[in-house]
This record gives structure tokens, sequence and C-alpha cells, in this order.
């Protein structure tokens, strides 16, 4: 037994490079509980990340009571981390109080009258939803209707509500917190390659010569992942680690290399690095004129960022840009990583495709080990971009090739001028301003938390709390966002359902239903199909839409939707994907077993029928036109897009000397919605705080657990603070925490500001002016954990995190051989 | 030669068009985007001006006689409120890029017959940022359009 709470990453089994990653399987139960007391495993993977572990969920007297990582399954080889083994199933079952189990599910709908939220039955509570969306349909169309989704459903609700809002009422307005996690991803491979679509696989891990994170802490983001880089690290020919980050994080730790640029300024960091290695000769003449488009534009744009520009612009040193350059320049097979510190950034896209266009100039992409893995942050956020219920068109369609619309208005049976296709499906920030103004009358927000986890909180709330907009929210508990909607549904969620959902490398799991959801609670499908009912949303033949009744009904419509295309599901079926691993897509009759890494032929989306849009300028977001995009068709080859640095809007000043950027930690996820009801994961990071440099620390007189106020233009939070290795210069503030229950602020995002990237929207949510102020001598120290983040200055006067009995895993190392990659054995 | 007032008349279209930029930003301000990017789109257009100031320099600055006052672009006076009155002064820094855009075009022309390197050079590198500018402008009002004239109250 290991407490996985200190110990986050657990066993090491280290591999050599080429071999097979060792299988470990990871269990943790309920107190006092031991397999054998379990009455039934049910197939599932785990929902609280991008990374999609999959596991068994442990049953006993109809209550989830555990959770076991399967180790046949290609992703995680029977881990888990800390909130797998304890966020996962206590994330459902409720609070608890005293060692008391309460649940504070919600169980019935609630409406509002005279200003409260009340109890009622489902009928009431439809009912109201119904006649608000039929008397603003009377009113002034489908424009009204807006939708803002999440990236913790499964693929048939996604599908389900695409084809609810785009096929039955018709509006543009449908996306997802899917914005604020991955959208840069999205919109940087469909600037580079033409379409979304992941083209490396986790398996490069095990075969790569050198990983480069950009903006990645992976250690904190996905556990499982960086478990599978330390077994390469421990291993016997460990990869070089190049860490771009400014905070000293675990990865940054372990790194050969840790370039800690100013947030900000990532693309003078990437034109330097790139002008690096055009200079020194390790361009791929062959690969880049075979293969791309754009060369020169690129080699000139980059040509003023020398190393000494780069070095003062980005606050590095020249020598480590050159070595960079140098390590991916000379290294056989490099690997890239990107998250957050890029796609949260500014010029967040500009940035994420000179990544695709440092490893495309190196011909480093589709081949083992060497490939891009533009990640994600939440479990299902794939597939919210698959399915179109986000700002893309269902199965990666060109919204603006009115050919693929014909395509999908045969499938759905419709008019193909009712799918609305003039512009691009409206972004999160736009909806929320349309529903400010009022001229979204229904706003519908489904498993998100926006008033936590938007910019600019004050404003959020003004525009859920005004009468301007009916708010209907539908969640598992009453979050921050619920306790102002008008209408409050009820959802079952993880272990209560049955779906499927794609991780970062396009691998396909199935999450059978273990329990019946507690109370009056309905999966999110059935809530969304009742609506349509009640609606009576028809096809051009009459038939109710959506046709389908049931999850695995909706999936077989869904495989005939991605027939043909890139994420082509049509050899998967609910049967395949019980009991063996999950499967990456495409799969179909030419990769029956799916497909590991993709573009290995270097043939990319890019041809003008097939492309899934037509590119962006990456400054200012203007779309290239069709007849422009036609005319110079590259035709297969993929597109290197370039752009000069712009400094960030808001700059350090007098008043706001310091840059604040935020992001998660280890032990929590999303608004902790799930994991704050973990005690051991709750424990492990009970309240927020701010991360400041040693220096930066002795020059405002702060101490370790001192309360101070981080103040920036629009807003302010009082929190303790934990003096780190970070950069100077640079604060971090975790960006979980919603208001205390006293309603004094401590959410990262009452500090953040409303901008967005021009190509994904993506709102930057790591570049912020602040000020920090000193306001009392603290009682000890600060809450942050000491085993993830920056690491404390003086780690000896700071308790270390400890989970302690109750935090204890269960590890068996190597009980099956691993399994072998989808397609083919490992070399 | 009338090269010199066309010189005067790109420099003037470009200071006109970025401050209308400067306008339009701030008196959008509840528009994030429309904020800072025409913010950023301002100082594109000063830059404009930076590049082509050596040429001005070269070929004259324009005579007081010849002040090519009727030639002028108008100002962006004020900014209007609510969906539609973005949509139209968006509209109206259309209208101001195109006419800077077609005054690259022509100035081009020119350029070319007069084999001149340095202004082929700038007309060049500043028409593709004006045509840019251009996308972007259509791109952000089709999108605000129908919501702008249909569905906003
Ligand atoms: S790495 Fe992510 S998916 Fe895997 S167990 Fe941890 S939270 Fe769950």
């Amino acid at each position: 037994m290991r407490d996985r709470i200190a110990d986050i990453w657990g066993t090491r089994t280290p591999h050599a490079r080429g071999t097979r990653w060792p299988v470990r399987v990871d269990t943790a139960l309920e107190d006092g509980l031991a397999p054998e007391d379990v009455d039934r495993w049910v197939q599932s993977a785990c929902v609280l990340c991008s990374n999609g572990c999959a596991c068994d969920i442990a049953v006993k007297d109809g209550r989830m009571v555990g959770v076991r990582g399967r180790g046949v399954d290609t992703v995680n080889h029977g881990r888990l981390g800390p909130k797998g083994l304890f966020g996962s199933w206590q994330g459902m079952n409720g609070r608890r109080e005293d060692g008391r189990r309460r649940t504070d599910r919600l169980t019935r709908p609630l409406v509002r009258e005279d200003g409260r939220l009340v109890e009622t039955d489902w009928e009431t509570a439809m009912g109201r939803v119904v006649e608000r969306s039929r008397s603003l349909l009377a009113e002034r169309g489908p424009l009204t209707h807006g939708f803002y989704t999440s990236g913790q459903l499964f693929l048939e609700e996604y599908y389900t509500l695409a084809v609810i809002g785009k096929a039955g009422l018709g509006t543009p307005h449908m996306d997802g917190n899917t914005r604020l996690c991955t959208a840069t991803a999205a919109a940087a491979m469909k600037e580079s390659f033409g379409s979304d679509g992941q083209p490396g696989s986790y398996e490069d891990i095990d075969e790569c010569d050198a990983i480069f994170l950009w903006g990645h802490n992976m250690a904190e983001t996905q556990t499982v992942l960086w478990m599978r880089v330390l077994d390469r690290l421990d291993g016997p020919d460990r990869p070089a680690v190049v860490c771009v980050d400014p905070r000293r994080t675990p990865v940054a730790r372990r790194a050969d290399l840790h370039l800690a640029p100013f947030n900000g300024t990532n693309q003078a960091l990437m034109n330097g690095i790139i002008r690096e290695v055009v200079h020194r000769g390790w361009v791929d003449d062959h690969y880049v004129a075979a293969h791309t488009l754009g060369y020169d534009d690129l080699a000139a744009t980059v040509e003023p960022w020398t190393p000494e520009r780069t070095a003062e612009t980005c606050g590095v040193d020249a020598g480590d840009i050159r070595r960079a350059a140098e390590i991916f320049g000379t290294t056989g097979r490099v690997l890239s990583t990107v998250l957050q510190g890029f796609y949260q950034s500014h010029q967040a896209t500009a940035a994420s495709c000179q990544v695709n266009n440092l490893h495309l100039i190196r011909g480093m992409i589709g081949r083992p080990g060497a490939g891009v893995l533009q990640m994600n942050g939440q479990p299902t956020a794939q597939n919210t971009r698959e399915c179109g219920a986000d700002g893309d068109l269902s199965g990666f369609r060109n919204w603006s090739n009115p050919d693929h619309i014909e395509d999908l208005a045969r499938l759905w049976n419709v008019d193909p001028l009712h799918i609305p296709s003039w512009a691009p499906p409206t972004h999160a920030m736009q909806i929320f301003r349309y529903a400010e103004q009022g001229s979204i009358g229904l706003l519908w927000i489904s498993a998100t938390n926006p008033a936590v986890s938007l910019p600019e909180l004050e404003r959020v709330r003004r525009v859920l709390s005004g009468d301007q907009c009916f708010v209907v929210v539908q969640d598992l508990y009453l979050t921050e966002t619920a306790q102002m909607a008008d209408v409050v549904l009820p959802a079952a969620g993880w272990g209560e359902k049955t779906g499927t959902f794609t991780n970062v490398n396009r691998t396909v799991h199935l999450s059978d239903k273990a329990v019946d959801p507690p109370g009056e609670a309905r999966s999110d499908l059935d809530i969304f199909l009742d609506y349509a009912r009640r609606m009576d949303f028809r096809d051009r033949g009459g038939h109710p839409l959506p046709p389908w009744n049931g999850p695995e009904e909706a999936f077989d419509a869904w495989r005939e939707c991605s027939r043909g295309q890139l994420c082509d599901y049509t050899g998967i079926s609910y049967d395949r994907l019980r009991g063996g691993s999950g499967i990456p897509w495409p799969c179909n009759g030419d990769a029956p077993n799916g497909t590991v890494r993709l573009y290995e032929d270097g043939v990319f989306p890019t041809r003008s029928d097939v492309a899934e849009t037509y590119g962006h300028d990456l400054l200012t977001g203007g779309a290239v036109s069709p007849t422009a995009y036609r005319s110079r068709d590259p035709g297969g080859r993929a597109l290197l897009k370039a752009a000069d640095y712009l400094p960030p809007f808001e700059r350090p000043d007098e008043r706001f000397p310091l840059r604040c950027t935020t992001g998660r930690t280890v032990y929590h996820f999303h608004t902790r919605t799930k994991t704050g009801r973990a005690p051991q994961l709750q424990n492990a990071a009970s309240d927020a705080w701010v991360e400041l440099s040693r220096q930066d620390a002795e020059e405002l007189g702060v101490a370790e657990g001192d309360r101070v106020r981080v103040v920036s233009r629009r807003g302010s939070i009082t929190v303790a603070a934990r003096i780190a290795e970070g950069r100077p210069g640079v604060v971090f503030v975790p960006f979980h925490y919603g208001k205390r229950e006293d309603g004094s602020p401590r959410a990262a995002n009452e500090l953040t500001m409303t901008e967005w990237d021009p190509v994904s929207k993506q709102p930057f949510f790591k570049v912020a002016a602040v000020r920090v102020e000193r306001v009392a001598a603290g009682e000890g120290p600060s809450p942050a954990p000491t085993t993830a983040g920056s690491a404390p200055a003086d780690p000896d006067t700071v308790p270390r995190t400890e989970g302690g009995p109750d935090a204890e895993a269960h590890e068996e190392v190597a009980p099956i051989e691993p399994p072998s990659a989808a397609t083919e054995e490992l070399e | 030669m009338n090269i010199a007032i066309y010189l005067e008349l790109m420099d003037d279209a470009e200071y006109n068009l970025a401050e209308g930029f400067r306008t339009a930003a701030d008196g959008h301000r509840a528009e994030p985007d429309v904020y800072w990017l025409c913010h950023i789109l301002a100082d594109q257009c000063g830059t404009h001006r930076e590049a082509l100031a050596p040429v001005l320099e070269r070929y004259g600055r324009a005579r007081e006689q010849e002040e090519p006052e009727r030639l002028r672009t108008q100002m962006l006076p004020d900014t209007r409120s609510g969906p539609a009155g973005l949509l139209r002064d968006l509209q109206d820094l259309y209208t101001l890029a195109s006419f800077t855009d077609i005054t690259w075009t022509l100035l081009l022309q020119a350029a070319y017959g007069l084999r001149d390197r340095e202004l082929l050079g700038i007309v060049q590198r500043c028409h593709r940022e004006t045509s840019t500018q251009l996308d972007w402008l259509q791109t952000r009002m089709k999108n605000a359009a129908p919501q702008a004239l249909i569905a906003a109250r």
C-alpha cells in the first residue's frame, strides 16, 4: 500500500526505449473494504482529466465504492492518479461531513419562484423551459437560443445536443467550456494540418529520444502520462526533457533544460528557436519540399528573432535558446506536448502552430517517437469537438464548404438552409456577450460552472443573474452557476449512465452504467431528448429529430456521421469496446484495430474539398476566403503558418508590476465539483493560495503563509502566500476555487481579463498584470501542496503534503504482460 | 509628379484609418475583441506611415497649392451604440480600409512604373497587412450581422 497523496506517481517501472511500458494495476477502495467484498466491477474510464485512464468501478450494495485501473488498456496500463483513485467515485457520492456521508447531489429539479429556487417535478421544470423556448422562437427565431456545454459529458450526449441545436432549432450559438481548455489545440491543428485530429500517440513516449513540454505541467495535469515519462527517465536510455514554463514545476525539476519565459512571450520564444534551427542547417529540406507550404514566409518571419533579441524579450538566457534548438535539431526522435501555458496565453494559436512548424520543418511527425500531442484539458473535450457541440461542425466538417453542409443535411434529413452555416458557430465568450445584451434569451448550461471558470467573474455573475436572459443549468450539484439559474435540472453523472468518450490520443472508451442516479436525476442524454420531444423537432420525413432514444442508438448514428471522415468510428461498437482496450480512431475497414498515429505518409487533410477550415490570419483571426484557399490549394501539404510576436496587451507597470498566471493543482479538477468532495484530495489542497518568488516576497516583506491581497484592474482576492522557487516577476494562482462561504473572493478569475485569442477564441488566463499587498501574518504555512506546483523555497519550514492511511492505494506491478500497441507490436 | 500627392494621400488615409480604429475601439470597449484588435490595427497603420516617411521625403512633400483637400478621406466622427451600431461602425471602418487598400494598389502600379525598388517593397508589405485588416473586418461583420439584424432588441 502506498500513500498516493504523498507519492503522486507511485512505484516506478523503468523500461528502455522501444520496449512495452510495464503494467501496474492501481486500486483504491472505500475504507475497510477488500477486493473480495466488491459485488461487481463495471468497465469505465476516468473523467477527471483528458488522459482517459481505463478503469473498473467497484460496486457494493448499489453504491460506487472504489476503482481499479485496467491493465489491458493501451492508455494507462493499469495505472491511476490521485484524482482517479479518490475523486472519481467519491465525487459522485456527495460530501462527507464528520465522517458521515451526506449526499448533497441534486435529486429533484428546481425552479425560481419569487427570486428563490424551489423544488419541483420534471413536468413543471421542463414545461418552463419549453414555454420560454417556444415564445422566443415565435418572437425572434432560433438566434435567441444559446447552449454552453462541457468537456465532461459523453459523445452520445454531445452529438444529440449538436443535432438538436443545428438541425432542430437551427442556432449557431453552441459552444463548450472546451473553449477554455482545448480550443487552441483544435485551432492549431486545423491551421497546420487542415483538420482537427491528434497526430501523435502516447506510445511515442515509449519511443522518443527527446520530449519537449511546451507550457505543459504534465506531472500535475495528466499524472498517469507523467508516470509513463518517468518510467523512461529512470530507464537505461532516458530521453532528454525540455520544459518551457515560467514556474519551477515538477517537470522543470526533472528537465535537462528549463526555459522560463515571461508569460505572454511564447511566440517570441518559438520564433527564436525556429530561427536557430533554420540558421544551423537542421531543416529537413526534403520533407519541407514534399509535404509543406509556406516555408519562405516562415523563415522570413522568424529572421529578426536572434537568440539575443529573443532572450531579452522572454527573459531567458540566449545560450538556453540555442541549446533548446540544438536538442530539437539534432535528436533522432522528438515528441512535443503542448498545453495551457500556450493555449491560454497571448498569441495562443500562433505559438501552438509554431510547435507544429518545428516538427514539420524537421520532418518529425507520423513516425514512432516523433510527433506532436496537442493536449486537451478535459476528459471528453475531443468529443465536444468532433460531434460539433462547440465551435465545430459534426465530423470535422467545414462550415464554409457547401458540400459538407449538404452532407449533414442528407444525414439528418433536413433542409441544408436550416443548418446555420453562414458563419462559424458562436464562441463561448460571444455567447455570454449576446446573453448579456439579451439577444440570447435562453442560455442552457450543461455540466460546467462558468461562474467560477470564466474570466472576469464580476461580469459573468451579472450576465447570469440578470433578467435579460433565462438560464437553465443542468448539473450534479448546486454549483455557483446553478444558484443563479432560473431552472436547475438534476443530472446523472459518471457511473450512473452509459456512454463513450475519447481521450487526447484519440482512444475511445466505453463507460458503463454501474449504479442508479440519486433521486429523480436523469442522464444528460435523456434530458436533451426530453426537450427535443417536447419541442417536437421533426426531419423532412416527419420523423422525430433526433431519431434515437438511447445511448447505443446515438452512438450508431454518430458512426454514420463519422463515416469517411478523419474521425472515422465505423469500426467501433459498444461490443468491441467491452472487455479489452480502448481503440484509437480512425477505425474502419482499412484500419480495423484503430490507428496509432496519423500522417505517416505525410499527406494532410488540407485539400480544399476535405479541409475542416480554410484557415485564418494568425494575428487578427481574419478568415481566408474559400476562393483564396482554392486558388492555392495545398492539396495534402501541411501549412507552415507564421506570425510575428506582439507584446501582450496588459503589461506590468508601476501600479501592477507583476505578471499573474493561473492553473491547476494536481489534486483538483475544474471547479472542484467532484474533487472537492473527496476528502483525500480536499485535505491535500483545501484552499487557494498565491505563489510568489523568493525575491518578490522579500521585496514585499511577505513570509510563507502570510495573508496577501492580489489585485488586478478587474478585481482582487485574498489568499495565503507560498514562497516558492518560481521566477521573479511572475505569480501563480490556482483556478479551482470559487468564492468562500463567507463570500470573500479567492477565485483566480476575479483577476483575469476578458480577452481571447483571435483564432481559437480561447480566453487568456495566463496574462494579467497584478500587484500583491500584504494583509496580515498567517497562522502557519499556506495550504499549497509541497508535492507539486513550484517547490517551496524553504522546504524545511513547510510540512510535507501527505494523505495518511486514508490515502493508501494498492499497486500491483506486472500482474500481466503489457498490452501491445493497437495496430502493431512495438519494435 | 502627382505621385507626391498620392503619397500624401496614402499617409493621410492611414492616419484616418488609425484614428478610426482607435475611435471604434474606445467606443466599443464592451466588445473585448474589437477593443484590443482595433488598437493593434491602429498601431499597424502607424507603422505603415513610418515606413512610408522616407519615400515621402524623397519625392518631396506636396506643395501647399497642390494640397489634395478634395481627395482626402473622412474621419470616423464618433461611435454608435448597440449591436447594429457596432455593425455600422465596422462598416465605416471597412470603407476607410478599402480606400486605403485600393490606394496601395495604385501606388504599387506607380512603383512599378518608376522601377522604385524601395517603394515596391514598402507597398507590398503594407498592402498585405491592409488586406488582412479588411479580411478581419469582413469576418467580424459577417459573424455579427445575423444577431444584430434579427435577434437584437
Ligand atoms: S491521469 Fe487523468 S484520467 Fe488518469 S486517473 Fe488521473 S485524473 Fe483520471
